[in-house]
């Protein structure tokens, strides 16, 4: 019993020390940019960003009217002329394997592979609708989120397998997000949560709002934070979620929600969100760029007052500290994120930016 | 007996030799399902020379062998047997290793060269048909015709680590001579996403695909346009000039007159330094085409390029150094062709060597001075002696001395002599006895009118009539006066080569199928699909009608009643709107689909061309059942 004891009184007291050492240490900590910004100004064929990713030293951005590439200095865009599905690109993702680009559009989804493009659509195709607003490679896999359910095609066999409520706990059909990995694969359902499919056992599950589909927290951690959710990222067996009423982070045993009243979120509006790794992930909202390692909170925004470049930190403590910067992203309303090394690129309403990480 | 009467008694009398002939091997000895054939003949395909010049690799598609020659004084030294129909073959960098890709059984062979044994059998994709080994042997690389991708294996243990994306019908694969880049060329044109008014009149389009040895990346696609058909690339050892053997369908005007313009153009396409951007130059010559451009070799000192012509049955000779003068002196043209230009080819072809029936595979000594030539159909190999472009011996491959009237057939089927000026063989749009997925608008039918799409011929016996409008009753009606005058506008066949070559056309086989799962079960989908594919009642529960419904047009083993029907399909270049009901076989792999190839997949035969049921009850299906549907498709 004494050795219980101790043990538990150790972990207390490891922990404690963890959460004040990183939160005394985490402004000196968190990282900071210079983010040079992107517009039709110089080059980009618009300004209205969905998706970006990040290839190496290319940098592929999805726009309102076309597919934008960044290489050696220069914007190069494809269109529905090069055989791209629609002009508006919603989501993209990249076989690291094959350097395949698949990109969602407003009207299909489209295969970018050595300068060729191949486009898949409701018509032409299995897939299930022409609005893909999420798209994730993994295998020989490619899994889609459109706006009547998801769908995976088999590149091996050019199999369509689609996942809806007539085969799945999907009680709405508009997916808004997916992310696949060998062992499971997360779909972000715009109004019914989010869902679950095991690799192995083939098996779906479904995780909602222990509230309902109301807006008020009644049972916080407790699980999912919203039905409405519009983003997911699965990193280190760890889920990231974001929904339009707060984030949460489950690792598959315990959930953690975060709202802006209690932790560094900006807004509870939420785009995007990008996990790094287990603890650590960057959030895409209404009102800013955000960053969480797992214990402080750094915003990245123009200030919502004087409209100045301006970056927060937030302790573990809720103490929050101005850091001065000279830059902010393209704009507040942020709906892509991906990594460039330490860099970070950013696709917003109104310009894409590249976060260059500063030495601190 | 007037003429038109003595050529329907030919006609009658040839159809009833066919019909009797057929009844006899079929009750006799097995066809062989790979050629079609009753006897064994080794079929040599390709070529190889060891690093060292000793040894005379060829490969033997028909009796599933490698056979290794003395290439000094081409005795036998082995019969290595590999997988079934064995389609491509290359060595290791250091000659250790020949790989074989067996396109039937979706396998590669691993042979030691010391040894002369198989020592690995390692699974790849759909019907590899090349391989080439990277100069680290990190990786292999697989072409697979029927997944339309490059498979990139582990050297060492075969593992398949991805698949990249190539052309349709991937099929063969070059490494440049500085071992940075491979080449992969395809045999059908890839789906074209240009749309026209009635969605059939659109050119086709190929690529070279280019990958990055060492990364096993793709990094470029090298635009082919107007090109249906790309075989074999080659490049000079300084890696400066590569040149690809291709054919360019005139398929956009109707295919009517040989003499007044043609149905083809048989091309080079040349890239490189040598030449700055890609251009095609023509093959053909004024007077003489030079049909079914298969393989090329560039001579060690890049003064002469030798391609094979499997329906000229010859080799062609090109003075490299007047090429490069020809391409250099003429203005490029703007869509960087010289292909309808028949007087291009008398500035740098300087000879045309006759060989045997179906020439494919090339290999070029060391020295430059002797090139082997693969007869296919002849079972020999033609040994010419460079200096004098003439054919100093011919290697004979033991096997059947006497010619099987299959064999007859085949040779008719893939030689273009009986056309005019020797342009066209039925093998020029039935690639490798299948298809070439392009469009062609056919003179009887009247100028404009009945665009049609290429049909397969795997495993067409017992699925007549024939054409789409099912005009033709049999084969020898279809093969015979409508072919003579329609296609080759010169020499007609006599009874025996007519009813030889329909004897070879209804032998030809089905490939395998490769949705079919090997346990004879079904997927869940696949299993959903029949279901769907036989339902006499739609979603509504209403009944369907028994001409409505997909098994009753597409009943029986290969999927066709074998009578017309009106699809709603007709389009107003259209003389009817009755069809023939296709066959299913393999139909996975036969796109573009419906009668003039307007549905450039399954799906949209549906989605797009079935707007009031009149191709069977589909608009009450949800998005999924027609998948279920489809893959059912695939497996028949």
């Amino acid at each position: 019993m004494k050795k219980y004891c101790l043990l538990a009184m150790l972990l207390v007291f490891a922990s404690l020390s963890f959460a004040v050492s990183a939160a005394t240490a985490a402004p000196q900590m968190l990282p900071q940019f210079k983010f040079d910004n992107f517009t039709t100004a110089n080059g980009l064929p618009d300004n209205h960003v969905f998706a970006i990713l990040v290839d190496g030293e290319r940098i592929w951005a999805g726009t309102e009217n076309g597919l934008a590439l960044y290489e050696n200095h220069t914007w190069k865009t494809f269109t529905t002329a090069d055989g791209l599905a629609h002009r508006a690109v919603l989501s993209l993702a990249l076989d690291k394997r094959t350097g395949d680009v698949w990109a969602g559009t407003m009207g299909g989804l489209s295969r970018i592979s050595g300068g060729r493009i191949d486009s898949f659509t409701q018509l032409n195709s299995g897939l299930s609708n022409d609005v893909v607003y999420g798209v994730s490679v993994e295998g020989e896999n490619v899994w889609v989120a459109t706006a009547a359910g998801g769908c995976r095609l088999d590149l091996h066999s050019g199999q369509w397998s689609l996942y809806n409520e007539r085969n799945t706990p999907m009680a709405e059909i508009w997916a808004y997000a997916v992310s696949a990995a060998p062992n499971k694969v997360y779909y972000a359902i715009w109004g019914s949560g989010l869902l679950e499919y095991d690799q192995k056992t083939k098996r779906w599950d479904k995780y909602d709002d222990p509230d309902g589909e109301n807006e008020m927290v009644l049972f916080k951690d407790q699980g999912l934070i919203h039905e409405i959710v519009t983003s997911v990222s699965y990193v280190d067996n760890v889920v990231w979620v974001a929904t339009y009423f707060g984030d949460s982070h489950y690792d598959g045993r315990y959930w953690h929600n975060f709202l802006t009243k209690d932790s560094g979120l900006p807004s509870n509006f939420t785009n995007v969100v990008k996990g790094i790794d287990a603890h650590r992930a960057w959030f895409g909202t209404d009102k800013g760029l955000a960053y969480y390692d797992g214990v402080n909170w750094a915003v990245y925004r123009s200030s919502l007052t004087d409209g100045k470049p301006e970056m927060t930190v937030r302790d573990a403590a809720g103490k929050i500290t101005s850091v001065a910067v000279t830059t902010a992203p393209a704009h507040n309303y942020v709906l892509g994120i991906d990594f460039q090394g330490d860099d970070i690129w950013v696709a917003t309403a109104k310009g894409l930016s590249h976060g260059i990480r500063q030495k601190q | 007996m007037t003429p038109r009467i003595r050529k329907i008694c030919g006609v009658a009398l040839a159809a009833l030799s066919v019909a009797v002939l057929v009844a006899g091997l079929w009750t006799g000895r097995a066809v062989r399902a790979n050629e079609g054939s009753d006897e064994n003949y080794a079929s040599p395909l390709e070529l190889l020379l060891s690093p060292d010049g000793a040894r005379l690799y060829v490969l033997c598609q028909q009796t599933e062998e490698i056979r290794v020659l003395d290439a000094a004084t081409h005795a036998v030294l082995k019969k290595i047997s590999v997988g079934r129909v064995p389609r491509g073959f290359s060595l290791s960098p250091d000659g250790a290793r020949l790989f074989v890709t067996n396109s039937w059984d979706d396998t590669l062979s691993v042979i030691d060269t010391a040894s002369l044994a198989v020592v690995a059998i390692w699974p790849v994709g759909a019907e590899p048909s090349s391989v080439v080994e990277d100069r680290s042997a990190k990786h292999l690389f697989v072409a697979n015709r029927i997944s339309s991708d490059v498979a990139v294996l582990d050297a060492q243990t075969g593992a398949e680590e991805k698949r990249l994306l190539a052309g349709r019908g991937a099929s063969y694969l070059t490494l440049s001579p500085d071992g940075s880049r491979i080449y992969a060329t395809h045999i059908y044109p890839n789906p074209t996403r240009v749309r026209t008014e009635l969605d059939n009149r659109t050119p086709p389009m190929s690529e070279i695909t280019v990958i990055d040895a060492a990364r096993a990346v793709v990094v470029d696609r090298i635009s082919q346009p107007a090109i249906a058909g790309v075989f074999h690339l080659a490049f000079s050892a300084d890696g400066k000039l590569g040149a690809v053997a291709e054919y360019h369908p005139k398929n956009l005007v109707p295919l009517a007159h040989l003499e007044h313009g043609g149905a083809f153009a048989y091309t080079l396409m040349l890239l490189g330094s040598d030449v700055g951007k890609p251009i095609e130059i023509p093959l053909d010559e004024l007077d003489r085409y030079s049909s079914q451009p298969f393989a090329v070799v560039i001579s060690p000192d890049k003064s002469r390029l030798y391609v094979t012509l499997g329906g000229s049955e010859s080799v062609l000779v090109i003075d490299i150094p007047r090429l490069l003068r020809f391409v250099h002196a003429h203005p490029c043209p703007a869509n960087n062709s010289f292909a309808s230009d028949l007087a291009a080819s008398a500035n740098y072809i300087v000879a045309r060597i006759p060989v045997g029936h179906n020439p494919r595979g090339l290999a070029l000594s060391a020295d430059g001075r002797t090139l082997y030539v693969a007869n296919r159909l002849d079972d020999n190999i033609s040994v010419i002696d460079t200096s004098s472009n003439l054919v100093a011996s011919t290697v004979t491959l033991d096997g059947p001395k006497a010619l099987s009237l299959l064999r007859q057939g085949e040779q008719t089927f893939y030689t273009a002599r009986h056309s005019f000026q020797g342009q066209i063989g039925c093998s020029s749009c039935h690639i490798d006895s299948t298809l070439d997925a392009v469009t062609w608008d056919l003179e009887p039918d009247g100028f404009g009118r009945d665009v049609v799409d290429n049909k397969t011929l795997e495993d067409i016996k017992g699925t007549e009539p024939y054409k789409w409008n099912g005009g033709n009753p049999s084969i020898p009606v279809e093969c015979g006066p409508r072919t003579e005058k329609y296609f080759w506008r010169s020499e007609n066949y006599d009874d025996k080569a007519l009813t030889a070559l329909s004897v070879y056309i209804r032998a030809i086989p089905p490939r395998p199928n490769r949705w079919r799962l090997t346990s004879g079960e079904q997927t869940p989908a696949q299993e959903r699909g029949q279901t769907l594919f036989e339902r006499a009642k739609d979603k509504f529960g209403n009944p369907i009608a028994e001409s409505n419904r997909c098994s009753y047009c597409h009943s029986g083993p290969k999927g066709t009643i074998q009578k017309s029907f009106d699809v709603g399909t007709r389009k107003s270049t259209d003389n009817t709107g009755l069809l023939d009901t296709p066959q299913l076989t393999n139909i996975a792999l036969s796109g573009p689909y419906l009668h003039d190839a307007s549905a450039r997949t399954l799906e949209e035969i549906w989605t797009v061309y079935n707007p009031n049921d009149k191709h069977g009850r589909t608009n009450d299906l949800t998005k999924d059942e027609l998948n279920d549907l489809i893959e059912y498709l695939r497996t028949r």
